[in-house]
């Protein structure tokens, strides 16, 4: 008896002890979706498989993108997407490591989104670029929103467009990223 | 007495001690991120074996994919040793005016109109398997095909003939291989089945077995050689193997083919058990194939 009180005590214990805020966040179904906009076409395409993983204390950041995971609305566009322009055979992911800039642990405590701007390497097309990019960070029901919006130029990571097709294709791609992360154990 | 060290905090303090570089951390975060999504375990399908439904007279394992609707105008000119007065062949041409729809990302449909002997043709193709990368993934593709063609052109002299006997169908089981993002290879046994033949020594069953390839030579331009073997038997006795030769050129949505072939009919019926063309004699039509794709409804 002596022993079941003791353990129903230790159990009551570890229940109210405050749990320890995670310090990753982990998702592999994030959202980038990229749009090319000019007055001939518009050209879309939607990733949902993006992982990527925050820690929120030390600030870092890492995705990786399968280039195959892109869908087009049209079949072709995505044949063409993958054999001539990313070359997804030869470089299958895009990837991109970097860091929060002045980030503060504390300073995902508030509800609303917070404000930040990341830093670090964008590998697309197996050319690197370092980028500097705006995004929110949100934490809401224990899972991290990460949303950011910026431009790429096609030309800065060596992806040719034919001179065909350069009126149908923009020079910079608007770049959308959200992401729901769940905390990694 | 045992000493015991609280090694955690030592190894802590020596990381900082050491200046436990942010790149580290960073190469770390990158593979732990390789590692949660075992993304080195996925399999993946191989896309654009060829760049066309066509290699160049007989079907690729392609097909146009979900909501794509295809135009095939294919050309072909008459033979370049017919002289200057022919204008090497210019003067003269066949077509074959194409409409193929695919139904789901495996199964397409399609039908078509060849000038040579006024055929409408008919087909279904369907993606079986797929080939692909990664664990358990399938070293080749392979694609079924079967056709009907209905030859229209009026017979004379009477007496007329029935539908039936104007009718020649071909069963094909098409066999890819991507061995690389330049090389493609295709094997493609062939049954055709006439249902009217002219003579006693004719064959109904005309068996054949093609091989194809395709040799990018830039990202948008490739070599591309298509040849049909056809099985010893009487029409081999009095038919020649087809062959062609071209060039797949790509240019936004279009693929445009242009080659040289000793087949003048661009329908199985035709090119598989009646190419006449000595190649090596200058029997030789240049053609053409221009694809251009519609997308009819978005993908599910």
């Amino acid at each position: 008896m002596q022993h079941l009180l003791l353990l129903v005590g230790l159990l009551g214990w570890l229940a109210h002890r405050p749990a320890p805020a995670p310090a990753k966040y982990f998702t592999r179904t994030g959202t980038i979706s990229f749009f090319s906009a000019t007055p001939i076409e518009d050209i879309s395409a939607r990733n949902q498989q993006v992982a990527a993983v925050v820690d929120t204390q030390t600030g870092q950041v890492a995705f990786t993108v399968l280039m195959k995971e892109f869908k087009f609305p049209k079949p072709l566009m995505q044949d063409h997407f993958n054999e001539n322009y990313v070359e997804s055979e030869k470089y299958p992911k895009a990837l991109f490591s970097g860091r929060l800039v002045d980030f503060q642990a504390g300073a995902l405590a508030a509800a609303s989104p917070q404000p930040v701007q990341v830093e670090g390497d964008l590998t697309i097309h197996g050319v690197t670029q370092r980028v500097r990019v705006p995004g929110t960070l949100q934490l809401q029901n224990n899972h991290l929103l990460v949303n950011a919006k910026f431009v790429i130029a096609p030309a800065d990571y060596r992806i040719e467009i034919p001179l065909l097709v350069r009126a149908h294709i923009a020079k910079t791609v608007d770049v959308t990223v959200a992401l729901a992360c769940d905390p990694l154990p | 007495m045992n000493l015991t060290l609280p090694w955690g905090p030592l190894a802590l303090g020596a990381a900082l001690l050491l200046g436990a570089a942010p790149a580290h951390a960073q190469q770390d975060l990158m593979q732990q991120l390789d590692h949660l999504t075992g993304d080195s375990l996925r399999r993946e399908l191989t896309v654009a074996t060829f760049k066309g439904t066509r290699v160049i007279n007989g079907q690729s394992i392609e097909t146009p994919g979900a909501g794509s609707l295809l135009f095939l105008i294919s050309h072909r000119f008459g033979t370049l040793n017919s002289g200057a007065y022919n204008f090497f062949g210019l003067d003269q041409a066949t077509i074959r005016l194409g409409l193929e729809y695919g139904l789901t990302d495996r199964l397409a449909v399609g039908v078509g109109r060849s000038s040579l002997e006024k055929t409408f043709d008919g087909f279904g193709k369907y993606r079986l398997l797929r080939q692909g990368s990664g664990p358990g993934a399938l070293p080749v593709s392979v694609t079924l095909f079967a056709s009907a063609a209905l030859s229209s052109v009026r017979f004379e002299p009477q007496p007329e003939r029935t539908t039936t006997s104007r009718l020649t169908y071909t069963y094909q089981a098409l066999l890819a291989r991507k061995f690389s993002s330049a090389l493609s290879v295709q094997l493609m046994p062939t049954l055709v089945h006439r249902n009217y033949v002219d003579l006693r020594r004719d064959q109904n069953n005309v068996w054949a077995l093609g091989l194809a390839a395709r040799q990018k030579l830039t990202k948008r331009l490739a070599l591309t050689g298509e040849y049909y073997y056809l099985l010893p038997g009487a029409t081999a006795d009095s038919f020649r193997n087809s062959l062609a030769l071209g060039f797949d050129i790509e240019t936004g949505g279009h693929v445009f083919q242009l080659h040289v072939t000793n087949s003048q009919g661009m329908i199985e019926k035709f090119f598989i058990p009646q190419t006449t063309g000595n190649f090596l004699n200058g029997d030789i039509f240049f053609g053409f194939n221009v694809s251009r794709a519609f997308q009819l409804r978005g993908r599910p």
